[in-house]
């Protein structure tokens, strides 16, 4: 069941059909009220928090872009000395605050083990300041910053791994989500609260603003994140990969063509090879995570 | 009033005692030099058992600051220090938690800025702090550091100010010099700062949020209220060393301290370390008949103005002397003096760059200050302002 309280209120300046606004609600059902939220600057905290309003029925603190591990460390670390331990502490955070500007923060949180769930939720561009890249970026996405152009097929590196960078850190729980699985991302934030140690959760967070769709599409886009292979979803506990999300594989381009980032591979030859290489990336994830549904059986998602 | 024990001890020992005295309970720090003995002294305290914290160890000095941000918004009392590029890293953080209402406690251990790379002292890392909306203190040597840290938290956590408290102390000549310092029993300390109770704090029985966004039709109230309470810390600071002076006998001022100014012609205006020399140097003139004067200042945000009217305008000239430089204009807190002065029939104003990078400030050189002070009053025209101090022309 899921909990019928709403810690997370209606009224803020989200755009319609926004991921993050539908994740953050997810999360705070799983976590229920006995909790602390530390969010860095991104838009969530921007179109939650626009004074004298609050999206927020928690404890709840906007600091800084790049400190959001570091101030949820210092929280936690006064739960321990205060003796008040028993209330959980969560970071959720965009993109831009976790790969890149918040990235040593979050190394130094791991490194030290603090007892903090740490939510990523990756719109994979700095949607807040009008959708530049970030390292969260994929491969060929066109941003205000990466446009295509007679010079350029759009971002050309592929998006970091920064869930392979968590459990580098030697992090004891580590997993993806996606929108699209609410269920699924429930769960797993409810189960990293009960592990002791840092906790990373990664979330797939389609912007219809910044991707380029339809704002009614948001769960649909994300869904075909994950059926493409291109967002595996899985958890890795103390090191390995123990339970995966399985597809029946999609072609990339089920995912890409509805997406205005990804148009211009639909319209030359040079985009046709981008969309090859885009499949190629796909298909290395499943055969190296094992992702594809074996005929014949039916796969339960993990929704307990 | 409470006897306490004087020992001798290195000046970063004498600020280590006062945060286990304050039962400081979030600690963070990241290593720079001047300030590194502090960090280490803190760490033994906590390994030993005689200080029940959290020391949290981090990746940067922005970290530093964002923990102890967290950990006081938690209602934890916490405590950072940093010195030089350290400090300016943390500037995004000080102003954060300044305009959030954050009261922690940070010791700015003086050194120069770079470049030139320099680890001696000067003023220029935390005189950048003039606009983070933090109160800050400048400390005179080991004992008023001591006395100042405690103070540091009684100030910024009551509940009419809750703001963050710097104590700046210059590298070196206090935090690695060693003089007699007097500390207090536990009991005495504990009944003068009674433990961190914050209005409001992170806590999931009265959720708050902390951090929302203002607009243009409520951010200048903001700034307002906050100008308010700096307005209103003047009381406090003055209230807190008053009550300190009572309780343990130890007088360092408050927002300022004058020495031997009553009478003076002539009045030397500084901050930190450089009191000292300048009190020695007024002792010896005074036994030639020089009628000369120091004027500390101990707070330099909020700023004394109306204090600093009060004792100058009796001078016929005033030398203040800056330890950190802003270029193109000259000494902050000549500025600062300047303005307070300003439509005042008072006194003229002249400024010294002194002791920038470590340079010494002697009583020789005091004295060379108060000539000038003097040929000015007898209307003497001198060189240019402001005068470097003791430069060395010939690598110029």
């Amino acid at each position: 069941m899921i909990p019928e309280q709403e810690l997370f209120a209606p009224g803020h300046n989200a755009c319609a059909g926004c991921g993050p606004a539908a994740i953050a609600r997810l999360i705070l059902k799983a976590t229920g009220d006995n909790i602390i939220v530390v969010s860095p600057t991104g838009c969530l905290e921007t179109f939650s928090s626009l004074y004298d309003l609050s999206s927020w029925e928690v404890p709840w603190m906007h600091p800084l872009f790049e400190n959001g591990a570091s101030v949820a460390s210092g929280v936690e670390a006064a739960l321990r000395i205060l003796g008040k331990a028993d209330i959980p502490v969560i970071v959720i955070g965009g993109d831009g605050g976790t790969y890149d500007i918040g990235m040593g923060a979050l190394s130094g949180m791991f490194e030290r083990g603090h007892r903090i769930t740490y939510i990523c939720y990756d719109n994979e561009a700095y949607m807040n300041t009008g959708v530049q890249r970030s390292s969260a970026t994929p491969y060929a996405a066109a941003t205000t910053t990466t446009p295509f152009g007679r010079r350029s097929i759009g971002e050309d590196r592929p998006k970091k791994n920064l869930a392979a960078i968590a459990i580098a850190h030697d992090v004891p729980y580590v997993a993806t989500a996606s929108l699209a699985y609410p269920r699924d991302l429930m769960n797993k934030v409810k189960k990293s609260l009960t592990v002791d140690g840092p906790r990373f959760i990664l979330v797939h967070s389609p912007c219809p603003v910044g991707w380029g769709f339809d704002s009614a599409l948001t769960v649909e886009v994300s869904r075909l994140a994950v059926q493409t292979g291109l967002m595996p979803v899985y958890e890795a506990e103390n090191g390995e990969i123990t339970k995966v999300f399985k597809i029946i594989p999609r072609p990339v381009e089920d995912f890409l063509k509805v997406q205005r980032r990804f148009k211009h591979l639909f319209t030359s030859e040079e985009g046709r090879e981008q969309i090859e290489l885009i499949q190629a990336a796909a298909n290395e994830n499943i055969t190296k995570m094992g992702l594809a549904k074996e005929p014949g059986r039916k796969v339960k998602v993990d929704a307990s | 009033m409470t006897m306490g024990t004087k020992r001798v001890m290195e000046g970063s020992m004498a600020i280590a005692e006062a945060i286990k005295a304050a039962r400081v309970q979030v600690i963070s720090a990241y290593p720079i030099t001047p300030q590194t003995h502090v960090a280490e002294f803190l760490a033994e305290m906590v390994a030993n058992g005689e200080l029940e914290a959290e020391y949290l160890k981090v990746d940067a000095e922005f970290s530093a600051a964002s923990v102890v941000f967290g950990s006081a918004a938690t209602g934890a009392r916490s405590y950072t220090a940093s010195s030089s590029q350290g400090l300016l890293l943390m500037t995004e953080v000080l102003y954060n938690m300044a305009g959030m209402r954050i009261p922690v406690v940070i010791t700015g251990m003086n050194r120069s800025v770079s470049t030139p790379v320099s680890i001696q002292p000067d003023h220029q890392d935390t005189i950048t702090f003039r606009d983070t909306g933090m109160i800050q203190l400048y400390v005179e040597d080991s004992q008023d550091a001591y006395n100042t840290h405690i103070q540091a938290f009684k100030i910024g956590e009551d509940r009419d100010i809750l703001l963050p408290v710097l104590v700046a102390a210059d590298g070196w000549t206090i935090s690695h010099t060693f003089e007699p310092v007097e500390t207090f029993p536990q009991e005495e300390i504990d009944a003068f700062l009674p433990p961190y109770n914050p209005l409001y704090k992170l806590d999931p029985k009265e959720p708050v949020t902390f951090g929302a966004i203002a607009m243009a039709h409520n951010l200048m109230e903001f700034r307002y209220l906050h100008h308010q309470v700096m307005h209103h810390a003047k009381k406090k600071v003055e209230e807190v060393a008053r009550e300190f002076k009572e309780r343990f006998g130890q007088d360092y001022g408050g927002l300022i301290q004058e020495y031997r100014t009553d009478d003076a012609e002539v009045i030397l205006v500084a901050m930190g370390s450089l009191v000292g020399t300048l009190k020695d140097a007024v002792d010896e003139m005074r036994e030639t008949g020089t009628r000369v004067g120091v004027l500390k200042i101990r707070c330099y945000r909020p700023f004394p103005d109306e204090e600093i009217r009060r004792v100058l305008s009796r001078a016929r000239t005033v030398c203040v002397l800056d330890r950190s430089i802003s270029q193109g204009y000259g000494g902050p807190l000549t500025i600062d003096v300047k303005a307070a002065l300003h439509n005042q029939r008072g006194p003229q104003v002249l400024s010294f760059m002194a002791g920038l990078g470590g340079k010494d400030v002697t009583i020789e050189s005091v004295k060379g200050i108060v000539e000038k002070a003097q040929k000015v009053a007898d209307g003497i025209p001198v060189d240019e302002e402001p005068e470097f101090v003791n430069m060395n022309w010939n690598i110029v």
